[in-house]
């Protein structure tokens, strides 16, 4: 379980900085938000396995780098891949002492697209294999970098280039994969879902699945202004909203016990969260409630099981 | 032994750090046998058995970035699956080593011999060899690593092997002690790699202003490379006293027509040049070992004073010249002063028998063609009509 904190301790933060200013992200992307929280997390003994997609384009125009640490980017489907190639890589090497002995953590790292869909095989692959790796996935919810087209991660009714709202059909008509629970599946030793809005949380998630032995996934929503069609100064806001109202409970799961990193007993209605965004504007007061019925659902659910510790 | 079994004896003795593959026939007995060397203690790397091609080759990609000696092996959908990955590792310069036993692209569905699969990835920017029996894909092994991991060359190399055909022969295979491999392949020193106390960024994307330009470096270095495969073929003949050469010729030196061939055929093929021989005809053999990258002068020089060539392609380029190989002839040729004509048959895909009396009959139908004036012809050979 992660520390409880009441207040937004920033300053228990290292300055350090992994990931460098001047990258190409759009204003207020609140991945590279999360990307900048999880290097800050790992510090200096980490190499970084990046799936294609917005954090490898805005990061890495040759010949220019935002990556204070060792960083490789090969395709869009097989980070998880790449990073079982790296971790054995290493390991072998100390084995025979060809490079010295010491802790390298090793991250893989994909948006949902990357995760969810094309590079799912081979997440389950590597998770199966019991790699010590941390897959990070951050989750915006679409392929926001070839231009908003849904996948598999996008949630129920929002409307995307190729799930767009229409006259007969209202934006996405497919519920967002539950990742978590697929990773869970695995009986990794650690899961968690975290928030760059909840920065301590995250922090401490990250540092979590580092000292793990094994795989360990995070899944962090990432809020895109860009591709959710919302103010890029509400992006905090909005992710806090996603929490707050059970759109995107946080949770860990340690061995395959649930646990929730915060409860409300009652959520905000997720009105508040919709209305701010611009793909959501064509939802109907009805279809709204149809969403936050089967969203509570889903939240009492999980809060079920984190009460078995199941 | 089995030259599937002599390959992953070579992998043990080349010292390889991390094998990644997923099975699939005919290359099922290389990784079979790795395994068993690595569940007995005798091979001191990480192997992993994957879930898919795609991953295979992402995993040695990895690994290759960290630092460490890597190895792979498919064959047929296999490497099609892993094709995007193909052009990566060359394109990051990274030496992986990778097996192929050829075997027929489906469909319909065929697990027996021919050249598609790896045609399909003609274009890869891996060095690419092709071996006549067993000892020469044993041999190959070390030369590849070594070829591969030289700072001039640093490209990842492809050993292509028939699928069956060679894959799963028992032959006599003379290997080579451990001391004599340790001096001939060292532990791979890698320029760069992925490593915390030297942070290196790794497959940054290209804008067009920088992207030709890579391409271009990538184009000199497989040329360059050459010399240095010349360089490696001598060292590891004046070891073992067995020398390769990018074309290798047999009783070609007189011949008025040439039989060109790639991987095992050249073995049969060289039979049949005997029988015709032996009947007072004008036939040699000229055999393909270096795919890419092209020795254009050296295969020149072998065709210097043929009045024709019979290409044997093992792969068919559908709506197109013909075969991969006697296309590339073709255009070897046209500029030079002396060019042979060039009639091409594709023979013995997905594995069907070709004996030396095939190869007889593709030369006899060759030399009457031409005689009669069809002096480029095509034929997908053996077609039962």
């Amino acid at each position: 379980m992660t520390e409880k904190l009441n207040v937004y301790a920033v300053r228990m933060l290292t300055q350090k900085e992994y990931f460098a200013p001047g990258h190409r992200a759009c204003q207020g992307c609140a991945e590279v938000l999360a990307v900048r929280l999880v290097a800050k997390a790992l510090g200096r003994n980490v190499i970084v396995a990046a799936a294609t997609g917005c954090m490898e384009i805005v990061s890495s125009p040759f010949p220019f780098t935002s990556w204070r640490v060792p960083w490789f980017h090969v395709a869009f489907e097989n980070a998880a891949a790449v990073a079982s190639g790296i971790e054995s890589g290493l390991k072998v090497l100390m084995r025979k002492g060809r490079i010295p002995n010491k802790k390298i953590v090793t991250i893989a790292m994909a948006g949902d697209g990357g995760t969810a869909d094309i590079g799912l095989q081979a997440l389950s692959g590597a998770l199966e294999r019991d790699h010590d790796f941390i897959y990070i996935c951050t989750d915006n919810e679409a392929y926001m970098n070839t231009g908003i087209q849904r996948s598999s991660s996008t949630p129920f009714g929002a409307s995307t280039t190729t799930s767009p709202a229409g006259k007969v059909k209202m934006g996405q008509i497919t519920w967002k994969k539950n990742m978590p629970a697929i990773v869970a599946a695995h009986n990794i030793p650690y899961v968690a879902t975290a928030c760059p809005s909840y920065p301590i949380d995250l922090v401490q998630k990250v540092k979590k699945a580092a000292d793990t032995k094994g795989a360990a996934y995070v899944h962090i929503l990432s809020v895109c202004p860009t591709g959710w069609r919302s103010a890029p100064e509400l992006s905090i806001k909005l992710g806090r909203l996603a929490v707050e109202t059970g759109v995107f409970p946080l949770y860990e799961v340690e061995k395959g016990r649930y646990h929730l990193s915060m409860d409300f007993p009652t959520l905000r209605p997720i009105k508040e969260y919709f209305k701010l965004q611009g793909r959501f504007r064509h939802l109907t007061d009805d279809m709204i409630q149809e969403i936050e019925k089967r969203i509570h659902q889903e939240y009492e659910e999980l809060r079920e099981k984190a009460k078995k510790g199941v | 032994m089995e030259v599937s079994i002599a390959a992953a004896e070579a992998v043990r003795q080349a010292n390889v750090d991390v094998i990644s593959a997923y099975p699939i026939t005919p290359q099922t007995h290389i990784v079979e046998h790795l395994s068993e060397l690595v569940a007995n203690g005798e091979l001191d790397g990480e192997f992993f058995c994957v879930e898919s091609e795609h991953s295979a080759l992402s995993v040695c990609v990895g690994s290759e970035a960290a630092g460490a000696r890597s190895f792979t092996c498919t064959s047929s959908q296999g490497l099609a699956l892993m094709s995007e990955i193909t052009y990566i590792a060359s394109g990051l310069r990274l030496p992986i080593v990778m097996i192929i036993s050829n075997r027929t692209l489906s469909a319909p569905l065929s697990i027996w011999n021919d050249h598609s699969d790896v045609m399909s990835i003609r274009d890869c920017g891996w060095i690419q060899l092709f071996t006549e029996n067993g000892q020469e894909v044993y041999d190959h092994v070390f030369i590849a690593y070594r070829l591969g991991e030289d700072r001039n060359v640093l490209l990842p190399v492809i050993v292509n092997m028939d699928g069956f055909i060679l894959s799963h022969v028992i032959e006599p295979i003379e290997l080579i002690e451990q001391e004599k491999i340790d001096q001939f392949l060292p532990p791979y020193q890698p320029l760069h790699r992925l490593h915390p106390d030297r942070p290196v960024t790794m497959g940054a994307f290209a804008l067009p202003s920088i992207f030709a330009e890579t391409k271009k470096a990538q184009e000199v270095a497989i040329w360059s490379s050459m010399p240095k495969i010349l360089e490696t073929w001598k060292a590891f003949g004046d070891m073992t006293g067995r020398y390769y050469k990018p074309i290798e010729t047999y009783k070609a030196e007189d011949a008025e027509t040439l039989l060109v061939t790639m991987g095992s055929f050249g073995e049969t093929a060289s039979v049949a040049v005997d029988m015709m021989r032996k009947e007072g005809r004008s036939v040699g053999l000229v055999k393909i070992r270096l795919w890419r990258p092209f020795p254009f002068d050296e295969f020149k020089k072998a065709a210097l004073h043929a009045k024709q060539l019979v290409v044997i392609d093992r792969a068919v380029s559908v709506g197109g010249p013909g075969g991969p190989v006697a296309s590339e002839l073709r255009s070897a040729l046209y500029g030079s002063d002396h060019r042979p004509f060039v009639y091409n048959f594709v023979a013995g895909i997905s594995g069907r028998d070709v004996a030396p009396s095939d190869f007889i009959k593709m030369v006899d139908k060759a030399e009457i063609e031409i005689e009669e004036g069809n002096k480029e012809g095509y034929e997908l050979y053996g077609v039962r009509e």
